[in-house]
C-alpha cells in the first residue's frame, strides 16, 4: 500500500520518550512537509475511508484565463500531482512557455503570474499553499502579465 | 435416533456456519453427520486455525471462504508484510479437495502462483470472489481466463492488481460461455474492448458486469444491447464531450435493460449524461454513486426517482437536501452509504450535516444498516435516530475531526451513542467518533447485548471504558480500537473474554510489553501479536506501551509466517517459569483495585 497522501513527502516525527512519559497524551499526527514547503498534520488512517477510495480524487474542473486571450478554458486540477505540473499543464494549454517557471521562481522577473480564486471569493498567488489544500480551495485560475 | 439419510436430510436445510457449528455440537453422531455433509466453510480469520485440521474434519468441501489481515489493514494501519498469505491454503485444499468449486477471499495476500494452481487444480471451479487482496497480477487473472472451463464468476472487489497488461481478458477462450459475473472495477489498464464484447455477447448467463474506468461512455450501449439480462451494471468512466448522438444511443440502451436492478460506476462524471439513467431508476434497488463528483442538484434528481431502492451509495455533494429526498422518495431504502468528497480538508464546503442522517431515519422506515461521514453531530440528533429507527442493526457514524463535541452544546456525544445502544436492540455492528468519556462504554456495556462488531477511535478516559466493554458485551466478536488511553488492567482483568472473541486490535494505546508478554503466556489460546516497527523496539523497557497490538484465539498456536516487526509474545518456555515473568505479574496484580484478578493467582502459584 503506498503512502497515503499523494505527491507529498512523509517525514515523520514521532513523541514518546522510552520512558512511558507519555501516559495520557500520545501523537496521533503525521507531520507532513508538503511541495509548498509547508507542515500540514496528516492523522494515519483516519478518517477511515478505504485505501482504494482514496486514491479516487473528484475531478475538479476549473476555469482558467489568461490576460489577453478572449476564450476561457478549463482545466482538472485533480490530475496534476504537484505545482510545476500544473504550471506545465498550463503551458500546454496556452501554449506559453514561461508560466511554470514563474510559478517556482516567484521573484518578480518572469513575464506571468498565475493567481486563483479561493472559496472565499479571495484572489491567491498560487504557490503559498500545500498541493492539495490547494486543489481543495483553488476555484478558478487566472494568469495575469506583468 | 434418526437415521443418517434423515439427519443428512435436515442438514441440508442448514445454510449458516453457526447454526451447523451448532448442530455439531450436540452429540458425537450429530457432529460426524454434519462434519461429512458440510459444503461451505467459512474461515474468519487464517490464522486462527491450520488448513490440514480443517480438510480432515470437513472432507467433503466445495466452498472455501478465508480472511486475513485484520479490518484496519483498510486503513493503512497494518504495515506491508504483516501475513495473510493465502498460499499454504492454496496448496491444502488444491491437494484435498479436487472438485472445489468456489474459493471467497477477503484482505489476502494471493500471489499468480495461488491463481495459477486454483486454476489448474479444481476441474469444475466455478466462483473466485477477491475483495481488497493484494499480490497478485494480470498474469495470474489470465491463468484463471485460460484454464476455468466452467468458472460463473470473478469477482475482483477493490483488490491491488499488478496490471502487466490487459490482455488477460482474451484468454478466456471462444468456447468459454458459463459466465454470469465478472467485476473488474478495480483494474486500472484497458482491456481489449473486442474481447470484452465478444465474451459478453457468449454468456447468455451474464447477469452482472462491472466495468473499470477505462471503458469509454460511447462503448457502454454497446454493451447493454449485448446483454438485456443485465441484473447489475457497473459503468466505466462516464464522462465525454456532449454528443447527441452517444447520449440518445446510452438513453435508449438503458431503458431497453429491463432487469436492471443495480448500478454503480460513475466514475469521472459528466452530470450532462446523467439523465440517460432515468429510464432504469425506478426498477433499481441498488446504486452506487460514490464515484460520481458531481452536485446535489443531479444526485438528487436521480435519488427522487428511485422508488424501489433498498441500498444507496453516495458522497456527501448529495447534502441534507438530497437526503430529505431520499427520505420522501425511497421508502424501501434498508442501507445508507454517505463517504466524504474531502476527507482530509478542514474546511466544510458541502452541506451535509446531521440533519441529512435525521431526516432518512425519519422517511425510511425499514433503514438497518448507515455508515455516515460527516463534521458535525449533537446528542439530540442522535436520539432522534435512535427514537426513529430501533430496528438499526449497523450504525457506523464517523466525524471526521477527531474528539468533536455535540456541536451544539459542547457536551460529549456519550448519551447520543448511549441512546443508540439502548434503543437498538437489534444492533449488532456500531463504530463510534467525536468526544466521548468513559460513560459512553458503560452505556454500550450495559445495553450492546447483540453488539458482535465495534470500532472504538480517540474515545474514553481510563482502563474502565474497555471493562465495561469486555465485560458487558456478551456477544462481542471483533473490537478495533486506534488512539484510546486503555492500557493493561482492562485487557488482563478480561483475559477470558478474548478467548470468546475472534479478535481485539488496539493501536496507539496504552497497552505494555509486558502485558502483552503476560497475556500470551497464560492464554495460550490465544496469539498476542505485537506489530511494532521503532528500531529501537527490543532495547525499549517492557512498561513502554507497543505501537500495535492483534490478539485474536487460535488452535493452530503461533504463526511461522512473520515480518521482523511481529513479536508473537510470551510463547517461548521460558518466560513462562522466569523470574521476570513473575515480577511483572506481581507488578499487574498490585495495580488491579476493583478489577477481579483473572491469570494473576495462577501466576503466583508458579
Amino acid at each position: 500500500m503506498g503512502p497515503q497522501v499523494i505527491g507529498l513527502e512523509i517525514t515523520e516525527l514521532r513523541l514518546g520518550l522510552p520512558g512511558g512519559g507519555d501516559s495520557g497524551e500520545r501523537r496521533v499526527k503525521k507531520r507532513v512537509i508538503s511541495e509548498g514547503g509547508q507542515e500540514v498534520d496528516v492523522v494515519v488512517g483516519w478518517p477511515p475511508v478505504g485505501l482504494y477510495r482514496k486514491n479516487v480524487v473528484a475531478k475538479l474542473y476549473v476555469k482558467v484565463s489568461m490576460d489577453g486571450v478572449p476564450i476561457l478554458r478549463k482545466v482538472d486540477i485533480s490530475c496534476f500531482k504537484g505545482y510545476s505540473e500544473l504550471g506545465m499543464g498550463l503551458e500546454k494549454l496556452f501554449d506559453c512557455y514561461g508560466i511554470g517557471q514563474a510559478m517556482e521562481e516567484d521573484n518578480g522577473s518572469c513575464e506571468y503570474t498565475t493567481i486563483y480564486e479561493d472559496k472565499d471569493g479571495d484572489w491567491m498567488l498560487v504557490g503559498d499553499v500545500p498541493w492539495l489544500m490547494f486543489v481543495e480551495t483553488c476555484k478558478r485560475l487566472r494568469i495575469k502579465r506583468r | 435416533m434418526f437415521p443418517e439419510e434423515v439427519l443428512e436430510h435436515v442438514f441440508s436445510f442448514l445454510n449458516s456456519h453457526t447454526d451447523r457449528n451448532t448442530a455439531s455440537l450436540v452429540c458425537k453422531s450429530w457432529y460426524e453427520m454434519e462434519r461429512w455433509c458440510r459444503k461451505r466453510v467459512f474461515i474468519g480469520n487464517c490464522y486462527a486455525v491450520n488448513p490440514r485440521v480443517v480438510i480432515r474434519r470437513f472432507p467433503e468441501v466445495k466452498s472455501v471462504e478465508l480472511k486475513g489481515k485484520p479490518h484496519f489493514a483498510d486503513f493503512n494501519l497494518v504495515p506491508e508484510g504483516w501475513g495473510g498469505y493465502v498460499y499454504p491454503w492454496i496448496v491444502e485444499i488444491a491437494r484435498a479437495y479436487p472438485w472445489l468449486e468456489e474459493i471467497r477471499l477477503k484482505r489476502m495476500v494471493v500471489t499468480d502462483e495461488c491463481l495459477e494452481i486454483v486454476a489448474k487444480s479444481f476441474r469444475n471451479f466455478r466462483v473466485l470472489v477477491l475483495e481488497s487482496c493484494e499480490g497478485f497480477s494480470t498474469d495470474g487473472l489470465a491463468a484463471v481466463a485460460a484454464n476455468c472451463r466452467n468458472l460463473r464468476v470473478l469477482d475482483l472487489r477493490e483488490c491491488e492488481v499488478e496490471e502487466l497488461s490487459g490482455h488477460w481478458l482474451s484468454h478466456f477462450p471462444d468456447s468459454f460461455t458459463s459466465l454470469e459475473s465478472l467485476n473488474m472495477a478495480c483494474l486500472g489498464s484497458e482491456v481489449s474492448f473486442s474481447a470484452l464484447e465478444r465474451l459478453v455477447a457468449r454468456s447468455p448467463n451474464l447477469k452482472t458486469l462491472r466495468l473499470n474506468r477505462t471503458v469509454p461512455i460511447e462503448k457502454l450501449s454497446t454493451l447493454l444491447q449485448r446483454a438485456p439480462q443485465l441484473v447489475d451494471f457497473g459503468t466505466g468512466a462516464y464522462s465525454a464531450e456532449i454528443r447527441q448522438d452517444v447520449y440518445s444511443r446510452l438513453a435508449d440502451a438503458f431503458s431497453r435493460s429491463k432487469n436492471l436492478k443495480s448500478l454503480s460506476g460513475f466514475w469521472d462524471v459528466t452530470p450532462a449524461y446523467l439523465p440517460a439513467i432515468y429510464s432504469v431508476c425506478s426498477q433499481l434497488t441498488s446504486l452506487n454513486l460514490s464515484y460520481a463528483a458531481t452536485r446535489s442538484p443531479d444526485l438528487t434528481k436521480i435519488v427522487s426517482q428511485c422508488y424501489n431502492l433498498q441500498r444507496l451509495v453516495v458522497l456527501d455533494y448529495i447534502e441534507d437536501t438530497g437526503l430529505n429526498t431520499v427520505s420522501m422518495s425511497c421508502k424501501d431504502l434498508r442501507e445508507l452509504v454517505v463517504f466524504p468528497s474531502d476527507p482530509f480538508v478542514g474546511e466544510v464546503d458541502v452541506l451535509l450535516t446531521e440533519q441529512g442522517l435525521v431526516s432518512v431515519s425519519q422517511g425510511c422506515s425499514k433503514l438497518q444498516s448507515v455508515l455516515y461521514f460527516c463534521h458535525q453531530m449533537s446528542n439530540s440528533a442522535l436520539i432522534s435516530i435512535s427514537k426513529n429507527r430501533p430496528n438499526l442493526t449497523c450504525f457506523r457514524l464517523c466525524i471526521i475531526e477527531p474528539r468533536v463535541p455535540d456541536y451544539v452544546t459542547h457536551e460529549p456525544l456519550d448519551v447520543g451513542f448511549g441512546s443508540i445502544v439502548e434503543n437498538c436492540k437489534q444492533l449488532t455492528r456500531l463504530s463510534m467518533s467525536g468526544l466521548l468519556t468513559d460513560r459512553v462504554f458503560e452505556y454500550i456495556g450495559t445495553h450492546a447485548k447483540n453488539l458482535d462488531m465495534l470500532s472504538i477511535a480517540f474515545a474514553g478516559d481510563s482502563d474502565l471504558g474497555l471493562h465495561h466493554v469486555l465485560s458487558g458485551c456478551d456477544s462481542l466478536r471483533k473490537l478495533e480500537i486506534r488512539d484510546c488511553p486503555f492500557g493493561d488492567k482492562a485487557l488482563l482483568a478480561n483475559a477470558s473474554k478474548l478467548e470468546k472473541m475472534r479478535s481485539l486490535w488496539m493501536s496507539s494505546c496504552l497497552v505494555s510489553f509486558g502485558a502483552c508478554k503476560l497475556l500470551g503466556q497464560k492464554m495460550p489460546g490465544l496469539n498476542v501479536e505485537v506489530i511494532d516497527e521503532r528500531e529501537n523496539v527490543n532495547s525499549l523497557p517492557e512498561y513502554v506501551p507497543v505501537e500495535k497490538v492483534y490478539i485474536y484465539r487460535t488452535v493452530s498456536g503461533q504463526r511461522f509466517d512473520t515480518p521482523d516487526f511481529v513479536r508473537i509474545m510470551g510463547k517461548d518456555k521460558d518466560d513462562l517459569f522466569s523470574d521476570k515473568g513473575l515480577k511483572v505479574a506481581v507488578l499487574f496484580c498490585s495495580n488491579f483495585g476493583t478489577f477481579r484478578p483473572c491469570c494473576c493467582t495462577r501466576s503466583r502459584s508458579l
